[in-house]
């Protein structure tokens, strides 16, 4: 657990603003700042501190300040009101996304995390193949081979090179890791070895990365290829690259669906997927899905034990249904299929609802700004500084216990939630 | 408060009562003797011809962690076909191969079970396990963490690290995973297999470690004896699902060199390589080495026939059987360099020959292990198949003639290959009670779960009487969770938690040191972060009660 080091200075303190939750992190408390001290990255850096200048902390009813009771009170008016209500945001802890599916059950409300247009695409794509993947402390000490599939990692997941690529300790020993990385345009600076060994880069649209995985799908299986340049690689690049990811020990690709932004991004997934099961017939390879910001992982673990289903999923026949598709909040809002929200973003005040019409009920970050005022806002705690609780990290098998840091008169959205289904 | 049974028939095999009629009391939650005639009973069932069992307890089922949601993630198709509404008791969800936790809880509780026991929780995944098992309502909980892969142990068996140290690295895990007792799956093979090892039998070496499965069995069956855990080691064994393994099981049981050690899933474990096909039972082999080894225990993992899914920490064999696997879709996980998990949809159908025969072979060890205190009900749920499916593999038990039956509609050859036609015995009411509660409850050390004895907590079935076996037990009359009324004709009237049982065997805490150690340097999370404290069991299980069990002092 998180150690008090010396007064005001907490030690091994969990960091749930990205997927990667270090657990390493030096954090100092002093009264109205928090300040990360050792082991720090630009995310969590931001996210610690921030959160300490904020002193909005009274609640608002159409922008006037108001206690928490009515607020509590006039949120749950706009949810029980409502045809179909809707659950959005969720960016919340293990305690928050239970209370909230409790009360998406009770109101038949459709549960979507802000995220879920990029994590849908992991999600269907385990629904439609499978795939064969790892976890980070596998790759700390295994990896030889890591190749990632259009994204930098590190703009996302600052430390994931120093802390599993670049390490010092590994228990199979290996500092000659290689790094490819796929993709155009990416910023490569983080892929380059400490000895100053480079990064070979395949020059390919993200877009067209599925193609690139098909091609090396038929080169692993022995197939002529008749086309050539494959997505605007030469094949000669991709024969050298098909041969080395035959040739690791223990290969890894890793992908965000976070920068996969374009349509039927579960396509590529699924083909970077097959492509790692395919290797696997000959040597060790597995999949690296990078996530979990905003706690998009957390909602879908628990969406997915209480309902059975994952995210994007409505409880408004009395039992749930999931719908990938049609249960995107976004598209719900816009298609008017929604007549009330209620938005939760607890980890970051810059994640404020979609525009729209509808009642909205928001249950923020201390310090969130709106362009549109929401009906309700009330403030919450951030899990990790202001209470306990749980994230889980991006490879779905992790929960970190997140520490209370400070006092803070906030309450958790679990505490919110919680006084909402009462008063409905 | 005082609770009366009235006149039922008891099958209560701890306290050798079989079937005779005597009243039950229950106050505050517990079994109490009857009371002086002073005492007014403030409630009253009549359950006269009535058949009373204890509750009922599952001591294999995976139920909660990571590998049960990713499975509940991938099988939307599976789980639309079995929806389960909300009620003003009971939330919604849906069942089938993987319910969602609390139809999980429900279920359970409605067909008469009262405690449920997670078998393979890895300790870096427990947080998670506990939170699922947390949101399953009713039934008691517990889990056993898998050990046997970590690297952790690897290394220090590589580096023949003294039997006290191994010790004190086992009552750690248990301590910080808050686990009942320790599984070992496919010994040392799911570390083989992220260094591509393919195959690893009992005494073939680990590729890198050089640790054969025999010397990790030995160690560990040794480990539990020497901090006196009430359950033995729990042994997913080596080479899982491949004909000619019933040799590989035989040489599991002589690793245990006369130590308690219990096997799982064993009719998955009992394939021998006669015939045309190279696929035959070896239930007789089993069965014969199991009756002469008292020291050995065994859950059947029976499957029935249909779609369900099979859920591992195995990745060795679930890689091998994925292409075998219905619908083709299916997940591998290496894990934390603490274990993995496999997860592998699959449709057991009784005219293909091999599932035909695994269907007969589960059903032979059953019928031919005499010792019904040894052998318990499972079907590895959902791997064999889903718990719902309990009721009907009872009647199976129960009823030659139903079973025979069966047995004629299932693949001819392999009906031809099976000696089930020609077992006759039938379990009886009293031998159901004790595989299903007095031997599950005194093999996980629970001294007061499993019997109805004046003392024991008020977790009680009660069942109208029934030629048909399956309708029997799918719907009990009357389901008592800690003396509170939970189900009345198969359908849930009270929604409680249930409790967590746990065993805390004490460690020499220097073994920390080294740990604290090893997990900076090789782990992504600290030790201290790794260890669940009691206040998280606390909000996991919403509040649930704890309840630690004893272990025997000096072994």
């Amino acid at each position: 657990m998180t150690q008090l080091l010396s007064p005001g200075v907490w030690d091994e303190v969990p960091c749930p603003f990205c997927g990667l939750a270090c657990d390493d992190l030096r954090v100092a408390a002093q009264p109205g700042k928090l300040e990360v001290i050792a082991n720090g990255c630009p995310v969590s850096a931001k996210a610690f501190a921030g959160l300490s200048s904020s002193k909005a902390i009274a609640p608002r009813i159409a922008g006037k300040t108001a206690s928490l009771k009515n607020a509590v009170a006039a949120a749950a008016v706009i949810l029980s009101k409502a045809k179909q209500p809707l659950l959005a945001g969720l960016g919340t802890d293990v305690a928050g996304m239970r209370a909230l599916m409790q009360i998406a059950d009770r109101i038949g409300a459709v549960v979507d995390h802000m995220n879920s247009a990029y994590f849908m695409s992991n999600v269907l794509a385990l629904q439609d193949g499978g795939w064969l993947t790892t976890t980070l402390s596998e790759v700390k000490n295994r990896v030889d081979l890591l190749v990632i599939a259009g994204t930098d990692v590190a703009s996302r997941f600052p430390r994931f090179f120093e802390r599993y690529i670049w390490n010092r300790d590994a228990l199979f020993g290996s500092n000659t890791r290689e790094v490819v990385y796929l993709g155009r345009g990416l910023d490569t600076q983080a892929g380059t070895a400490p000895d100053g060994r480079k990064p070979t880069v395949i020059a390919c649209d993200v877009t067209r990365i599925g193609e690139i995985a098909g091609a090396l799908r038929c080169l692993i299986a022995g197939r002529h290829m008749q086309i050539d340049p494959v997505a605007g690689v030469p094949l000669s690049e991709l024969q050298q690259l098909a041969k080395r990811m035959q040739n690791a020990r223990y290969g890894v690709l890793a992908w965000a669906a976070a920068d996969f932004d374009f349509k039927h991004a579960e396509l590529t997934v699924q083909s970077l997927c097959e492509l790692v099961k395919d290797l696997n017939r000959g040597t060790r390879f597995s999949g690296l899905p990078l996530g979990g910001n905003e706690g998009d992982v957390t909602a879908n673990q628990v969406c997915s034990w209480q309902s059975g289903f994952p995210l994007r999923t409505g409880f408004g026949s009395g039992h749930p249904d999931y719908d990938p598709r049609h249960f995107s909040a976004n598209r719900m809002l816009q298609k008017n299929e929604a007549d009330a929200l209620l938005w939760v973003s607890s980890f970051n005040e810059k994640r404020t609802p979609p525009e729209t019409a509808v009642p909205t009920a928001v249950l923020g970050r201390s310090g969130m700004s709106f362009i549109k005022e929401p009906d309700v806002y009330i403030p919450v705690a951030t899990p990790g500084i202001d209470h306990s609780g749980h994230v889980y990290r991006t490879d779905n098998v992790v929960a970190l216990p997140l520490r209370k840091l400070r006092e803070n008169a906030l309450p958790s959205v679990a505490q919110v939630v919680a006084e909402i289904e009462k008063a409905l | 408060m005082l609770t009366k049974l009235n006149g039922g028939k008891i099958y209560d095999p701890a306290n050798q009562v079989n079937g005779e009629v005597h009243h039950v009391f229950i106050r505050d939650g517990r079994i109490v003797a009857a009371p002086t005639s002073d005492e007014r009973v403030e409630r009253e069932y009549d359950v006269s011809g009535r058949i009373v069992m204890a509750g009922a307890i599952d001591l294999h089922t995976h139920i909660g962690g990571g590998k049960v949601n990713i499975a509940r993630n991938m099988l939307p198709e599976d789980h639309r076909g079995d929806i389960v509404e909300r009620t003003p008791l009971t939330r919604s969800g849906c069942g089938h191969a993987v319910p969602s936790t609390l139809t999980t809880g429900y279920r359970y509780a409605e067909m008469g079970y009262t405690a449920c026991f997670e078998p393979a929780m890895l300790p870096v995944n427990a947080r998670q396990a506990h939170m699922e098992m947390g949101d399953t309502p009713i039934v008691d909980k517990g889990g056993y963490a898998l050990l046997g892969s970590d690297d952790f142990l690897l290394r220090m068996l590589a580096a023949k690290s003294d039997q006290k140290a191994i010790n004190d690295y086992v009552a750690w895990t248990l301590n910080a995973a808050h686990c009942i007792g320790i599984k070992v799956v496919n010994p040392g093979g799911i570390s083989a297999f992220k260094f591509n090892q393919r195959k690893l039998d009992v005494d073939e070496e680990h590729v890198y470690y050089h640790v054969t499965p025999r010397r990790i069995l030995k160690i560990l069956t040794q480990a539990l004896s020497d901090i006196g855990v009430p359950h033995p080691l729990h042994v997913h064994g080596s080479n899982l699902g491949v004909p000619g393994n019933v040799e590989t099981t035989l040489e599991t049981i002589k690793a245990a060199e006369g130590l308690p050690m219990h096997l799982t899933h064993i009719q998955f474990h009992s394939y021998d390589t006669e015939g045309d096909r190279k696929f035959s039972s070896g239930a007789a082999r089993v069965a014969e080495v199991i009756n002469h080894n008292k020291n050995i225990s065994a859950d059947v993992g029976q499957i029935m026939f249909g779609q369900t899914v099979t859920a591992s920490g195995d990745t060795m064999a679930q890689y091998r059987n994925a292409p075998h696997g219905h619908p083709q879709k299916w997940v591998v996980m290496d894990i934390e360099c603490d274990a993995g998990c496999g997860v592998v949809p699959f449709r057991y159908r009784d005219k293909n020959f091999v599932n035909a025969l695994q269907w007969a072979i589960g059903l032979e060890i059953f019928l031919m292990v005499n010792d019904p205190w040894r052998i318990f009900l499972t079907t590895d749920h959902p791997t064999g198949a889903p718990f719902m499916s309990y009721p009907h593999l009872i009647k199976l038990l129960m009823d030659k003639t139903y079973r025979n039956n069966t047995l004629a509609a299932i693949n001819p050859d392999a009906a031809a290959m099976s000696t089930l036609a020609s077992l006759t015995r039938e379990y009886t009411l009293y031998e159901i009670a004790i595989m299903t509660r007095a031997a599950p409850a005194k093999i996980l050390g629970l001294a007061d779960r499993g019997h109805l004895g004046p003392g024991a907590a008020a977790d009680i079935t009660v069942y109208s009487e029934d030629a048909d076996k399956e309708r029997m037990f799918a719907k009990p009359d009357y389901v008592f969770k800690d003396g509170e009324l939970v189900a009345q004709n198969g359908k849930i009237v009270k929604v409680t938690r249930g409790n967590t049982h746990v065993v805390k065997p004490e460690f020499d805490k220097s073994i920390e040191k080294q740990l604290k150690s090893y997990f900076e340097r090789y782990q992504t999370i600290r030790m201290d972060n790794f260890k669940i404290s009691d206040d998280e069991m606390y909000e996991f299980g919403h509040g649930n009660k704890l309840l630690l069990h004893p272990c025997r002092k000096n072994g």
